[in-house]
């Protein structure tokens, strides 16, 4: 039986739905048998304690009652630290949301745990500043995590109450999310660095590797490409070289950066593996997700964490959707059949069995009929939106087949006013793979968006334009190869004086030629088997290899960047390998450490570029580790994007 | 082996606080090793080694951190570590070029790292068993008199640095332009954003805007920077002088364009646009700010007379179907949408009616017929989506047509909730035999199946069909005449 929603455009393929897969009642063993020779990964919940130990010396900072004010994306990551109980232990009265009102606290101490934002800040400032005219009297701090920016100091200077508040760093630079994700929590990293063009975070990027460094390293090797990986690379070097070292053990021997704007396509592709999807769906924040009454049949919400704790979700959530209903289903079975074997059972068997079994299968239960429940709910809306038609504009798009259908299609997306997050998202794909839009469809294009979303996505089409996520193709595109060698000599040798007319220049994406070299498209006219993946391209249903997972492939295979001139140049270079020094590596043994990886990707990953190097890890028994600023997929992406809100 | 050196101790006993000893020999606890290696990870984050490789240095406790057995430990240090070579360094990649190093020994560590004994902590127990150390890094700003003896030592690497790692420093002493200006190319070539937005927050302070303006011209990573602090304090006026004297004409008025969004009050937001159309945008958005301006002053109007008309009751529309939220700040298509919905069928002349909005605004046919479907069908006004397709040529007869496939329409009907004898009268219309009938098999639409197979002359397909429909209904019926027709040249 063919399992393939694989859609394209070159002849007519064999479609099974979404209502199709609900037939698939095969499932093979669904966890890919895992080398033997695979590594163990290092233990991460060390991070945890640090944190949770920093923070509690922190709060100490402040003795006795006080009032702590949390900015609201850090009062996940803090979840996943340190509970209620923990701050109450340490003289933490009220805990309250920052929500940029005045405050109602009585306390005569106030701590607030925040990101270093201007607003907030300001916020902080007007809170003191109310207390003042009041001619209330109360101590104040901000612990600011990661780090503190001086313009935040700045803004308390020119407030008037620099030293009225005191100020500390939290360094919780590193959250890890599971066995083999960490996360540093910091959604702005992509806006800020890739939109704004503030390296702000390079040098936080730079501390979080050099915290995995002194903890798991030392590394051995790092390869990289971007500018932003190669500034963080830098940072983390000058860290390394201001510390000490200390011969040990290593357990992560090898490190891949990489910038998210050196594959910005992957991103904004439907996530049709199963956590992408749920992510994509539900939204998975801070590894948790909320489960509505549409899941859980029931009249409330609940949340979960989705991790490798979770034994049903670990062995779907690297599977193609279309695979997961039939193992699930296998799964019921397997359960009934473990529920039945009390029919036959003496009391003593009966009681060994309650105890012993049956715990595990009521736990096994609840998380089958959720994750049965989250599928059936999934599928429900993807039908709703035409999601087969909208895959197979995707696929094409990637394919370069019938743009013409594509733009029509997205036309009309546009003109229905369905959901506009898709419709950018569509359109950025559309610039992307093609280099640009032709100057009439950018203009038809864009003032039909304006027409159907609002006319203030003026400016969110200038930060798009900005970013070279939707871009106009210039006149004469036989100058590509001349720009982009002009481009990288600008780049190079004047790091900081890069005008803006070369800058805009070197944002071409050069898909089609990345995808032909790189192979990034498989030929559509071969079946793909979903449930046997051949390649990382079963994450985006057989039809392409994420752009970023292939590099990272390619550069291992051929321990760094030999014979990949063309494609880095295309990609406006900035890669780089390199070694540890003289009597490092070369004598090295081959230790487990050099078979893991950590990838690390500036500005955010999704949940289906870590399902293809979970993939590609199995295939050459390597074990990667992901660290990302941020988990992201297309909308959180795009979302970063608008500026029409005030 | 951790152990803190004599004059160490003596610092600590001799201190008046109460201080972190070490007393961890003989500890073997993998745990502590963790803790350790890790806590020794964040040591090295954020400060700078005065000792030796293994001691763990105490914490700081009111000794002046400025006075001289300090500096002179810190000078020793910060030799021996940069002359030291170390056999895993990685090589400098970066190539942009950098002022010569120099290494001061002057330095004032501001940090410092503690290390508990049990007891000293014992909330902490829980979560790091027997022993903490740990080391963090206190606000410390000594009085300047304490180093100022030092403060002109420090080129501009070295206060980059110093910026970097947190600890003291001093901008004042760059003073000429030039020194100012090696200070911001220095943090640029440092990469670290932190540190130019102070250096640029100090050459905002202490430089004319036009002499700062001019040299973050040729300073792209600078500018851009700037730019980003400017809009995050919302320093909306000098920015716009910034845009205006680099020539950045359509970045500037796109930023005061984005002032609308902060104006509440409707009118005071249209006055504001159309102060906007003065603004140097692009041609194309020049367009659409003109839009924007007529769009909400029609939508003021047309907003005024029908929350008017709908208190009064004076329409039945407006009773039937009463408006959910104002039509203010929506969409064109929305208020196309509005008004093909409670305005359909005024002339021209009138600000809500369709033709008038579909005119001004330059909404193509294709739109148009879109939002106008989905309107009347919400409405069950069958009779206006009828006439929405019908062309008459110029013998008189009537013929469907549409810019879109009718398999659109049929899909957006449908979401409508349209009757199946609606339906399938569009079904019909679909030009391809096999998505006509998959619609039809879709939407139920019995006749269109059963004519279709007929048309075909496909006898299997309609005998298949009729096991699906029920014994003795209508379809049931229909598909036995038909197979009964001796007429019908059956192609199977």
């Amino acid at each position: 039986m063919q399992h393939s929603i694989r859609t394209s455009g070159n002849k007519p393929r064999e479609v099974k739905g979404w209502a199709g897969v609900l037939l698939c009642s095969t499932s093979g063993p669904m966890a890919h048998s895992v080398r033997r020779d695979a590594p163990e990964l290092p233990d991460f919940s060390l991070l945890k304690r640090l944190a949770r130990d920093q923070l509690i010396y922190l709060l100490e900072q402040l003795p006795g009652r006080k009032d702590l004010f949390i900015e609201a994306d850090l009062m996940s990551p803090l979840d996943r630290i340190a509970n209620v109980t923990t701050l109450k232990q340490h003289d933490v009265d009220k805990l309250y949301k920052v929500e940029y009102k005045p405050i109602v606290s009585t306390s005569d101490q106030l701590c607030f745990l925040i990101r270093p934002r201007i607003k907030t800040v300001k916020w902080i400032c007007d809170v003191v500043n109310a207390d003042k005219a009041f001619g209330r009297f109360r101590k104040y701090k901000i612990i600011f995590s990661p780090q503190k920016f001086y313009a935040c100091e700045n803004l308390l200077e020119e407030q008037g109450i620099f030293g009225d508040v005191t100020t500390d760093e939290w360094s919780f630079y590193l959250l890890p999310l599971d066995d083999d994700i960490i996360s540093l929590e910091l959604p702005e990293f992509f806006r800020d660095n890739f939109l704004e063009g503030d390296q702000r975070w390079v040098r936080t990027a730079g501390s979080a590797l050099h915290l995995l460094h002194s903890v798991y390293g030392p590394f051995s090797k790092l390869y990289g490409i971007g500018r932003c990986s190669k500034m963080a690379y830098e940072s983390w070097r000058e860290q390394v070289e201001e510390g000490e070292q200390r011969a040990r053990q290593a357990e992560i021997g090898n490190v891949f950066l990489i910038d998210r704007d050196v594959d910005l396509v992957t991103p904004l592709c439907s996530q049709v593996v199963y956590e992408g999807l749920v992510d994509d769906i539900f939204r998975i924040k801070c590894g948790c997700v909320e489960f509505g009454p549409d899941v859980t049949s029931s009249d409330k919400s609940i949340k979960v964490m989705l991790n490798s704790q979770d034994k049903v979700f670990n062995e779907i959530r690297n599977e193609h959707f279309s695979q997961v209903f039939g193992f699930l289903s296998q799964k019921a079975r397997n359960l009934q059949t473990a529920y039945d074997k009390r029919s036959g059972m003496d009391i003593k068997q009966m009681k060994t069995f309650v105890s012993e079994e049956l715990k595990g299968l009521k736990q096994e239960h609840r998380l089958l009929s959720l994750h049965i429940g989250a599928s059936e709910s999934m599928m429900k809306r993807k039908t709703k939106q035409d999601f087969q038609e909208l895959l197979k504009t995707e696929h094409s798009l990637l394919e370069g087949f019938e743009i013409r259908e594509c733009i029509s299609y997205i036309e009309e997306h546009i003109n229905r006013q369905v959901s506009m997050v898709e419709s950018m998202r569509l359109l950025c794909l559309l610039s992307l793979t093609e280099n640009g839009l032709l100057p009439k469809d950018y203009r038809s294009l864009k003032a039909q968006f304006l027409q159907s979303y609002g006319i203030d996505h003026l400016l969110t089409f200038s930060n798009l334009k900005q970013l070279g996520l939707l871009v106009e193709q210039q006149p004469g595109e036989t100058l590509t190869v001349m720009e982009s060698r002009v481009g990288k000599l600008v780049n190079d040798k004047t790091a900081g004086k890069l005008t803006d007319a070369f800058s805009s220049l070197a944002k071409k994406s050069n898909f089609r030629a990345l995808g032909r070299r790189l192979n990034l498209v498989p030929k559509s006219d071969e079946e793909y088997d979903l449930r046997v993946p051949r390649d990382m391209a079963y994450i985006f249903s057989g039809a392409y290899i994420p752009l970023s997972c292939k590099l990272i492939e390619q550069v291992l295979e051929r321990d760094g960047w030999t014979g990949l001139e063309e494609v880095t140049r295309m990609l406006n270079g900035h890669e780089f390998a390199v070694t540890a020094g003289s009597n490092g590596s070369d004598a090295r043994v081959k230790t487990d450490s050099q078979r893991i990886i950590l990838v690390m990707f500036l500005g955010g990953c999704t949940f289906s570029e870590i399902s293809a190097l979970r993939f590609l890890g199995r295939e050459k028994g390597l074990k990667f580790i992901v660290v990302t600023t941020a988990i992201t997929n297309s909308a959180r992406l795009l979302e970063s994007m608008l500026d029409n809100h005030a | 082996m951790i152990r803190g050196k004599p004059d160490e101790d003596e610092y600590w006993n001799s201190s008046k606080f109460k201080a972190f000893t070490f007393d961890d020999e003989d500890d073997d606890f993998t745990r502590l090793k963790e803790s350790k290696r890790a806590v020794n990870s964040i040591r090295s984050l954020v400060e700078e080694e005065d000792e030796e490789d293994d001691v763990e240095k105490v914490s700081w406790s009111g000794e002046p951190v400025g006075s001289i057995s300090w500096s002179v430990k810190e000078t020793a240090s910060s030799i021996r570590s940069t002359g030291e070579v170390r056999d895993q360094s990685f090589p400098k990649i970066n190539t942009a070029p950098s002022l010569p190093k120099n290494s001061s020994g002057y330095s004032l560590s501001s940090l410092f790292k503690g290390k508990a004994k049990t007891g000293s902590f014992q909330s902490f127990s829980e979560s790091f068993g027997e022993t903490s150390i740990r080391n963090y890094a206190p606000e410390l700003r000594k009085p300047k008199s304490e180093y100022k003896d030092y403060v002109s030592d420090w080129t501009p690497e070295e206060t980059v640095k110093r910026m970097q790692q947190g600890k003291v420093y001093s901008l004042e002493k760059f003073r000429s332009l030039q020194d100012k200006l090696l200070l911001l190319d220095e943090a640029v070539n440092a990469h670290d954003g932190n540190v130019i937005t102070a250096v640029l927050i100090y050459l905002k302070k202490s430089l004319s805007k036009e002499n700062l303006f001019r040299e973050l011209i040729t300073r792209e990573i600078a500018l851009r920077h700037y730019i980003h602090f400017l809009k995050e304090i919302e320093e909306q006026k000098l920015l716009v002088e910034l845009f205006k004297s680099l020539d950045r004409t359509e970045d500037m008025a796109l930023m005061q364009y984005r002032d609308h969004l902060n104006i509440r009050d409707e009118n005071k937001r249209r006055d504001f646009l159309k102060s906007c159309l003065s603004l140097p945008f692009s041609p194309d958005d020049a367009t659409h700010v003109q839009d924007h301006y007529t769009l909400l002053e029609r939508q003021i109007i047309i907003e005024a007379n029908d929350k008017q008309v709908e208190s009064s009751g004076q329409a039945d529309i407006f009773k039937k179907y009463p408006r959910k939220a104002s039509i203010l700040n929506m969409p064109i298509i929305t208020t196309l949408y509005y008004s093909c919905f409670y305005h359909y069928g005024e002339s021209d002349g009138t600000y809500s009616s369709p033709a008038n909005i579909r005119k001004t605004f330059r909404i193509s046919d294709k739109q148009f017929l879109l939002t106008c479907l989905g309107a009347r069908a919400k409405l069950k006004a069958w009779f206006d989506v009828d006439a929405l397709f019908t062309t008459k040529n110029w013998l008189g007869y009537t013929k469907k047509r549409s810019p879109i496939g009718f398999h659109r329409i049929v899909d957006i009907l449908q979401k409508n909730n349209a009757p199946v004898q609606v339906l399938q009268e569009y079904v019909n219309l679909v030009e391809d035999a096999e998505q006509k009938i998959s619609l039809a098999q879709k939407y139920k639409c019995h006749d269109v199946i059963i004519n279709t197979y007929r048309d075909l002359k496909d006898r299997q397909q309609l005998i298949v069909y009729r096991g699906k429909v029920e014994r003795g209904s209508s379809e049931y019926r229909k598909i036995e005449e038909i197979l009964s027709n001796s007429q019908i040249r059956w192609k199977n």
